[in-house]
Order: structure tokens, then sequence, then C-alpha cells
């Protein structure tokens, strides 16, 4: 195996374009490296990202904050400005693994293992994310809710991987929450997890709303009939009753030893609720 | 394939060694440093176990590469007593027998002093929250919380 390490996003594109064999990404390594030694992955070279100052950042963007790939959940969390407008984001982030892993861990890298139950994948697609990647073509824009195609899989072409994830201007009125449900406290991956986002306008009306579930589908899945649920209301019981409804019906899970259908769907609606509730009340409503 | 010469500091010493591109720092640290202070205990970021500190930043060294400590620093429980002088953490850890089998206390005490460093008076929830990705299967938890908080009590009367 033959461990790559550019400085530069642009030798990194030459390098995993020029790899004659399978090459892996590695950002955090927290997924990478646990399947390489379960014999899952046995890359010809590891291609690390985290030596490019660029994918270490995270910079002020028209208003929103670019979230470097090599961004450590840690690093996010000590970061004032992004914790203040996107908190649900950084929350979802948080809940992966121990603080161990939150010192490697990334959203990037928890985007590409397009896992269904990724926790920082509902918060990022309800704050309407952007990935940027990189690839031999130069770079591409993707909405967060478009990455993911399958378990396992991406959008990613031969050659390309996410540079960084784009969250745009919070804007004031606006609040986000990301809740997953877990058996134990710490420590476990998302029987469910939902994020909402919101904006109200001065008068307390939600003018936008972006509703996000996972581990309720293949993939982890945008709702926009549930966000049309709360969009003109007050967020009053009413309109949290048809959003709760409206997210267990478009969950389609499957029954494992975490969870029934019948329990996830149920808990889908349960936990939009709640989420609603705290965006709502970070959006100062 | 040739190995990868890595220059680093580990514990505020200047270190060098080689490594193959696929090899774990934890076992950069065991086998070839005879720092095995780390331990093993699952090798998938699980346990905590191999705990140590790279820049800083609390991490699994067995899911850490060895050539990626190229320019960093690394703090491992051998970096953590003063010569013969014990760790206030580590004297608590003995006077409250928060260890038995010893195996998962390295990297607790690793993770116990970040705590400490970044939140000198930490409360018992925020103590566990740190230290959920640190098992231990002999003591219950209650014992090592306990060395933590009175650990914390002293060094801010200390300090």
């Amino acid at each position: 195996m033959r461990y790559l390490a550019p400085t530069t996003l642009e030798d990194a594109v030459q390098m995993l374009a020029e790899d004659p064999g399978e090459c892996r990404v590695l950002a955090g390594g927290t997924d990478l490296l646990v399947r390489m030694r379960a014999g899952m992955t046995e890359p010809d070279s590891i291609l690390d990202i985290k030596r490019i100052d660029a994918l270490r950042e995270i910079t002020a963007e028209d208003g929103g904050w670019r979230i470097g790939a090599a961004v450590s959940g840690a690093v996010m969390n000590e970061h004032e400005g992004l914790c203040a407008d996107w908190p649900g984001v950084v929350e979802a982030a948080n809940l992966i693994g121990s603080t161990q892993i939150q010192g490697r861990c990334t959203l990037a890298g928890n985007l590409c293992n397009a896992s269904p139950a990724a926790d920082s994948v509902p918060a990022m697609v309800a704050a309407g994310a952007v990935a940027r990647i990189a690839g031999p073509n130069g770079t591409r824009d993707v909405p967060v809710e478009d990455v993911p195609l399958a378990p396992g899989k991406t959008c990613l072409e031969q050659g390309e991987f996410v540079a960084s994830i784009f969250l745009p201007r919070r804007g004031p009125r606006g609040g986000d929450a990301y809740l997953r449900f877990t058996p134990r406290t710490e420590m476990d991956i998302a029987v469910v997890g939902c994020a909402v986002s919101l904006t109200l306008d001065a008068d307390g009306i939600c003018t936008a709303a972006r509703v996000s579930l996972g581990a309720v589908a293949p993939t982890v899945i945008l709702v926009p009939q549930a966000a049309a649920t709360l969009e003109g209301t007050r967020l009053d019981e009413p309109a949290l009753d048809a959003l709760a409804r409206t997210c267990s019906e478009a969950a389609s899970p499957i029954a494992d030893k975490r969870g029934t259908v019948e329990f996830r769907t149920h808990v889908a609606g349960v936990l939009a609720r709640r989420a609603a509730k705290i965006a709502h009340e970070r959006a100062g409503g | 394939m040739s190995k990868i010469h890595v220059t680093t500091k580990i514990n505020g010493d200047p270190v060098e060694y080689l490594c193959e591109p696929d090899e774990t720092l934890l076992d950069v640290l065991r086998d070839q440093l005879g720092l095995t202070g780390s331990k093993e205990g699952c090798g998938t970021g699980d346990c905590g176990a191999c705990t140590v500190t790279l820049d800083g930043r609390l991490v699994c060294s067995c899911l850490v590469l060895g050539a990626e400590a190229e320019g960093a620093e690394v703090g491992t429980i051998e970096g953590m007593a003063a010569a013969e002088a014990l760790h206030p953490l580590q004297q608590k850890f003995i006077e409250h027998a928060a260890l038995q089998c010893g195996i998962c206390t390295p990297g607790i005490l690793v993770a116990a002093k970040s705590l400490l460093e970044r939140n000198p008076d930490p409360t018992e929830e925020e103590t566990r929250y740190w230290l959920a990705g640190n098992l231990c299967r002999c003591t219950g938890y209650d014992k090592i919380i306990r060395a933590v908080m009175d650990a914390a009590a002293d060094m801010r009367k200390a300090s």
C-alpha cells in the first residue's frame, strides 16, 4: 500500500486521477481504517487530505460557512460563529462516536460513508448544505441530499472526492435542530434521526422550512411535504400534528435488531415534532 | 513497498521512525518505540484503550496511521507523570481504587487529563460524557468518576 499526502487540492486531484489501483481518500479515518482492519476494503493507496491547509479550515463565505473536508467534529464544536448559526448541524456532528472519534471524524466523511443512519447528514440536508466535489474535470457543487444514492454508495465519480461542505447564510429568525433515537444516551447508532431547519418572519410565522429523516429509508431523505406542514403556521399544535403524521408517512424503514418498522415509523413523527419545537425556539419563536 | 520516514514529537521529545504505510500509530508506539502504555482493546475506535493526544486532540491511536504523525505532537500515558511524581489523576486513581485489571487505565487517564485541561471544573455528567468512549469492564465506572472529580477538585485548589 502507498501513503500519499498532497499539500494542495490540485495535487490531490492529480494523484487520485493518476493512481493506477484502488485509491481511498483519508480524512478522519474513523470509517476507513475500521474497514481496512476488517478486510472490507484493501486499497492500493491512501490519499491523506489533511495536509491541504484549505481543507482543515472553516471559512466565512457569502454569509455562510465553508467547512473543509478534513475539519473534525471537535474543531466545529469550538467554532463560535458556526455554533451560533447552525447549532443543529454541530450537535448532530458531535453525536458521532466518542470524544476520541470527535477529534478525527468529519462531515464529509460521514456523508461519503453513505450510511442511512449517519447523524450529521439529516442536519446538513435540513440546513440546505451543498457539497463541493473536486475531480479531474474541476469542481462541482451538489446538494448534500443528492450525494448518497444507496447504503454505502454515493454520486461521486471515479477520481472525485468531497473537498468541502457549504452551509448557507442562516439569516435572522432562523433555527435548526437534530434529534435521534438511540437505546443508549451515547456511543450508539441512530434508530431514527430527524432534522428541522426553519425561518420565521417578524410576526412569528414560519416562512421556510426543511425537514430531513435518517435511518428510515436506504438513504437520508429530504421530506418537502413535511416542511409544507410548517410553512405559513406558527408551529401550533395542529401544524405539529400534521408534521408528525407526514414524517411517519414518509418513513419506509426496515426492521432490524435496533428497531421494528412500526417503531421507527412512529418515532419519525415524534422526533420531527420535538426537533421542530427546538428549531422554533432557536429561531426566536 | 518502502517504509515511510516520520519525524514527530512524542511527549515533548523529538522522535524519528520508519513505518509501513498501513501501520497504525498504536502499533508504532508499542512495537517500534516500546511505549506499551497505550493498549489495544478493540482496534476499531470503540474502546478508548489506545487513547493518545495528537496535536492536543484526543484520538484513538488505532485509528491513526503512523505516517500521519509526521510533524505532529503526540502525547501518551508515558508523558503523564513528571519523573517519579505521579500526576494528581494517577494518584487519585490509586486512592479511589479506580482500576482493577488496568487495561483501560492509560486511555482513561489521558482522556481525563485532556478534559481537565479544557474544563478544570466539569460536572459529573460532563465527565461521564467525555469518558463515554473509554470502556472499562471491571470497575463499573463509579470509582473512575469519583477519582477524576476528586483530582479535579485538588488541582483547582493547587492552581
